[in-house]
């Protein structure tokens, strides 16, 4: 589903990914985690294009993202993302936010566009704040309209980009659960995480990125059980020692 | 101080004419609200183009629009409008030229709210780009993220926070470019600040006649401030902080 192949990227002269290569077949999670400044959410918004990077490539469903020909948006609009900040559209009302990319880009009807979101609010719980605005909303609920919207394009895999760092801890649970729920369900998944406990319970594979490099990509209980990099060792046992 | 004072002057008839000051004051307010309407037109849809392409990644298309700010902003007003009015006619091509020297229907007024408007769209640019620059790089994301183009994330998720964060610096862009009308009675257009000097050395009352005509711009203006102030209202977000009361 997503082919990542000898990814480069630079900041001008400062490089912040070098050569990373990694996978996630169709149906598998894959969480990717890493000390902050590794490169771990720059490698993945390079995945749908929304970062540019000068060496390798990166194949989505068959497709170059690389490739100056390959409509990005059509592709991005199969490619469901979630923010850290949750990036919901302030001046939208909830049932907005979900329907404006079904109508616009997928050209749906509105009444079709309509019935969708509200599924996927009760979904997730927030049926009752349809008509509300993002900003009436507490992170918790905000994360997880995000999480509807990113669903009401019909994803052929989702990507996370921290989806609970700016929570208050007693609303991480919440929006881990869906996407506990979402990955049980078989969704092909990217989650740039520090989340642990949700890593060990779904992923299939972690990476372990350090220096906008991939040090270790090993099946979840290896990773967790013996790490085979030193970094990854240390970093561990600084984040589950509490 | 000797002075006589008259405030009745506004109902007397002018010399050598059958309507009063008061007639001219008001014909005169018709060509200020009438320059300043149309000029705002012209900046805010010009200013709101150029100031969007600022903030495009095409360095062409962002250059452009930054030759457009930077020209039309480090010229004085006054210059801007005599350069117009005397200058810009001599470098059209010649039959283009003489039509606009000696048939042009109120040329006068053309070219005031033409110098009006690109020298505020300069403005309006600028607070829009900043406008669209204060929103976090996040939301241009998560535009493209659900499939938006870059023209369509624009149009649905920058331009309307933008826009609404700009209120209040545009309210001001407004207002003064009703009190920035008053330069065209350098060139001749009938506006409210030639017919105050009209009346003053018309019916010698020049005391009256300039605190007459400060009321009716602050008026005008005020009711400017009045209308943006209630299109910010109408267009709050609810439960967005910088539209919190």
């Amino acid at each position: 589903m997503i082919q990542i192949d000898n990814i480069s990227k630079w900041y001008g002269q400062f490089r912040v990914l070098t050569d990373c290569s990694t996978h996630v077949t169709k149906g598998e999670v894959v969480v990717v985690c890493g000390p902050s400044g590794s490169g771990k959410s720059t490698l993945i918004k390079c995945v749908n294009g929304l970062e540019p990077f000068q060496q390798g490539d990166i194949i989505v469903n068959a497709i170059s993202i690389g490739d100056p020909k390959t409509n990005l948006p059509q592709l991005r609009a199969h490619v469901g993302m979630v923010f850290q900040h949750f990036e919901l559209f302030p001046h939208m009302s909830i049932t907005q936010n979900l329907t404006i990319g079904q109508v616009k880009v997928l050209g749906r009807g509105k009444e079709e566009a309509q019935q969708r979101a509200l599924k996927l609010l009760d979904r997730v719980g927030l049926s009752s704040q349809a008509d509300k605005f993002p900003g009436q909303l507490s992170g918790g609920q905000q994360q997880r309209v995000a999480l509807a919207r990113a669903l009401a394009m019909d994803p052929i895999c989702m990507l996370f980009d921290e989806p609970t760092s700016a929570l208050d801890p007693e609303m991480i649970n919440e929006v881990l659960d869906v996407m506990v729920q979402l990955a049980q369900e078989g969704m092909t998944m990217m989650v740039v995480t520090h989340e642990m406990g949700f890593a060990r319970k779904v992923a299939d594979r972690v990476i372990f990125m350090d220096n906008g490099s991939i040090i270790e990509d090993a099946a979840t209980e290896e990773f967790f059980g013996t790490p085979r990099s030193e970094r990854a060792q240390i970093f561990l046992s600084k984040i589950l020692s509490h | 101080m000797n002075y006589h004072w008259n405030w009745g002057i506004f109902l007397e008839q002018v010399k050598g004419g059958d309507e009063t000051y008061l007639h001219w004051l008001i014909s005169g307010l018709g060509w200020t609200v009438a320059v300043a309407l149309s000029a705002w037109v012209i900046a805010l849809v010009l200013g709101s183009i150029v100031g969007t392409l600022r903030t495009v990644p095409n360095r062409w298309l962002s250059g452009l629009a930054t030759a457009h700010v930077e020209l039309f902003r480090n010229i004085p007003l006054l210059v801007q409008l005599l350069l117009w009015f005397f200058v810009v006619p001599e470098l059209l091509p010649r039959d283009l030229s003489l039509w606009v020297k000696q048939e042009m229907p109120a040329k006068e007024f053309f070219t005031a709210v033409i110098c009006l408007g690109l020298f505020t769209s300069a403005r309006v640019a600028e607070q829009v780009r900043a406008g669209i620059q204060s929103l976090s790089r996040g939301q241009k994301m998560a535009g493209l993220a659900i499939g938006f183009t870059l023209p369509q994330t624009y149009r649905h998720v920058l331009l309307p926070m933008a826009f609404r964060i700009v209120i209040p610096p545009l309210t001001s862009e407004f207002m003064n470019i009703i009190k920035n009308s008053s330069v065209a009675f350098a060139i001749g257009v009938l506006e409210l600040t030639f017919q105050a000097r009209q009346m003053q050395e018309d019916s010698e009352q020049g005391i009256e006649t300039y605190l007459a005509v400060t009321l009716l711009y602050f008026i005008v203006a005020f009711s400017a401030n009045r209308v943006m102030a209630l299109i910010e209202r109408r267009s709050r977000v609810p439960g967005y902080i910088a539209a919190a009361k």
